[in-house]
């Protein structure tokens, strides 16, 4: 019957149909959603509240704003690890970049022979276990007096985003048309000309989402950082760690400070919502 | 086959290769690429070596003075070591469970959001948001403010709900494997939502809707043409959830310090390197690792490889 009255009218059926399962569905996306960022939402609370409120059992949802978590928190001197975690991100984003776009370049407008091979290797050391490394860049890093230094940490990082970079960069570039490259040769434009006004448009989107996501899982790194900082160039994932064992009336604080340091990364994705999408599914499935 | 295709698609010279690709050119061509090659064989493969050098040592920081070659003796300790057994156990339970179970999370979540309702814009930003939380933090969230027994969120929230005499469970101490699982799935569903949404919208709409027309039900459109268009983005997401969640060490260190059973092997070779410092054992233990991603890789590079056959169409 319906399928008959589809046959005739197609678009009737699913503005008649759309209503009922319709709302079901959109209050069911509205509640998953909400689900999903109940913790954070908690966390924000809680870190507002005092130490008492924040350790209540009914929870109090409204009880009196208070920064004594971020007072506490900002007491504890975090100003050190995460400024180093800012240096370790901004600067290893850099020469990701640095080195990525070049070879981006290379595997994509002017392909190398054999460039999927290159692309694959470049994946394949993703797969590679950053535990599985571990010990020999401790022994590195003693031997080199380069253990608790920012320097190294910056250097590990670019390695471990680099393939990510030149993945993602590759797939955006093999976006921009070849005609377009082959009339600038034709009209005799000059490489860096061609680079500026037809190449630097279709990529800009890449780089932000490359740059974003590379500064995301630098900031984000625990092991390599515990591992290789002690005291002066300890970052902020590893200063958290201090809190794992802390318990009962520093709640607030605890919140706080996970507030406080995932602070960059939510305010970066925000921000940059589409790119980090646009660039996820790019990088991974083109 | 699929590079011979690729490189005339993308390449401005005409395919065939007698002047452009000059001995030269071809080193004009590779020399962009070569910073970047050198630079991730020196800093990402060479510690491998190096690592597969010591688990064939003796080598204790306690005992400096016993160092000398093992042989197959570090694998055979880490192979029928109680705990590095239990370790590789946990670690392909762990992955399996939560990577499945995202993915079927990120899939569900992604069809929700693909449909246009009121507010899709801000549900897609609510359900990023876990994604975005570092994972120390998200870890530290879960142990203290949801799951802690006394004052945690859940057992507020069944004091809420069931008065004074509600059951209040130790999450963590009573299923410590599925409270760390359930908090890698909420960091990672958004993850594999991200990328599966981003296939569904690159569904081409007119052959649905012709399928639409034509009497297939929601069901039949479902199992013949959007599970088969999504198949690699569904491979390729389980696969790099998969090949994070292996190395997972942030939410085992954080939620239980690799207790009650939870020590997976990214953590046991954490401490038996950094705590026992035995380092031939560690370094053992993280080639078995690589062992294991090797697996997981070979059937991630041929789905690459036919995303590349698919590019080139």
């Amino acid at each position: 019957m319906s399928t008959m009255t589809r046959a005739r009218k197609p678009a009737a059926p699913s503005e008649v149909k759309k209503p009922r399962s319709g709302i079901f569905l959109t209050l069911l996306a509205w509640f998953i959603g909400l689900a999903f960022v109940l913790p954070v939402v908690w966390m924000v609370l809680t870190s507002f509240h005092s130490e008492e409120d924040a350790a209540s059992n009914p929870p109090a949802i409204v009880a009196p704003l208070s920064l004594d978590g971020f007072k506490s928190f900002f007491d504890s001197n975090p100003w050190p690890p995460l400024l180093n975690s800012m240096t370790a991100s901004v600067v290893s984003t850099i020469l990701v970049l640095i080195l990525a776009l070049p070879a981006a370049y290379a595997l994509s407008i002017k392909p190398v022979e054999k460039w999927s091979d290159v692309m694959f290797f470049f994946l394949s050391t993703k797969f590679l276990p950053i535990v599985a490394g571990v010990l020999p860049i401790y022994l590195i890093a003693q031997n080199l007096h380069m253990l608790d230094n920012i320097g190294f940490l910056i250097i590990l990082y670019t390695g471990m985003n680099l393939p990510i970079a030149v993945w993602m960069l590759r797939s955006f570039l093999a976006e921009v048309p070849v005609e377009m490259l082959e009339a600038a040769q034709v009209d005799g434009a000059s490489v860096t000309r061609t680079l500026r006004e037809i190449v630097a448009p279709v990529i800009m989107p890449g780089i932000a989402a490359a740059a974003l996501i590379c500064f995301i899982f630098s900031w984000n790194e625990l092991l390599l950082a515990r591992v290789l900082t002690s005291t002066t160039a300890q970052t902020a994932p590893v200063f958290l760690t201090g809190f794992v064992t802390s318990q009962g009336l520093f709640l607030a604080k605890v919140c706080a400070a996970s507030l406080v340091v995932s602070l960059p990364v939510l305010a970066a994705g925000f921000a940059a919502q589409d790119k980090l999408v646009q660039g996820l599914s790019m990088g991974a499935v083109r | 086959m699929t590079a011979a295709t690729q490189e005339e698609r993308t390449d401005t010279a005409p395919s065939t290769p007698s002047p452009a690709l000059s001995k030269a050119g071809r080193w004009a061509r590779r020399a962009p690429l070569l910073p970047a090659l050198i630079f991730l064989i020196v800093v990402t493969q060479l510690p491998f070596i190096g690592t597969l050098i010591v688990s064939f040592m003796d080598w204790n920081a306690y005992y400096p003075n016993d160092r000398g070659f093992a042989g197959f003796g570090n694998f055979v300790t880490v192979l029928t070591d109680v705990n590095a057994r239990k370790a590789i156990f946990v670690t392909v339970v762990l992955t399996t469970t939560v990577v499945l179970t995202s993915l079927l999370l990120g899939l569900g979540i992604a069809l929700l959001l693909d449909r246009k309702f009121r507010g899709r814009g801000v549900v897609r930003t609510l359900m990023i948001t876990p994604f975005l939380v570092v994972p120390v933090a998200a870890a530290l969230l879960w142990k203290h403010a949801l799951y802690n027994p006394e004052y945690g969120l859940f057992n507020g929230m069944l004091t809420m709900i069931f008065g004074d005499n509600a059951p209040q469970p130790d999450w963590i101490t009573n299923n410590p494997l599925i409270a760390i699982g359930a908090a890698i799935v909420w960091q990672w569903t958004p993850f594999m939502m991200l990328i599966l949404l981003a296939g569904l919208q690159s569904r081409p709409l007119d052959v649905v809707e012709a399928a639409r027309i034509d009497g297939a039900s929601p069901w039949q459109i479902f199992t013949h043409m959007t599970l088969p268009h999504l198949r690699p983005y569904l491979e390729l997401s389980g696969l790099l959830g998969a090949i994070y969640v292996v190395q997972n060490f942030d939410h085992v260190f954080t939620i239980t310090s690799g207790g009650l059973g939870t020590a997976n092997l990214p953590y046991y070779i954490y401490q038996t390197f950094y705590t026992a410092l035995d380092y031939g054992r560690a370094s053992a233990a993280g080639v078995v690792v690589v062992l294991g991603t090797i697996i997981i890789a070979t059937f991630a590079l041929r789905t690459v490889l036919s995303l590349f056959q698919e590019e080139s169409r």
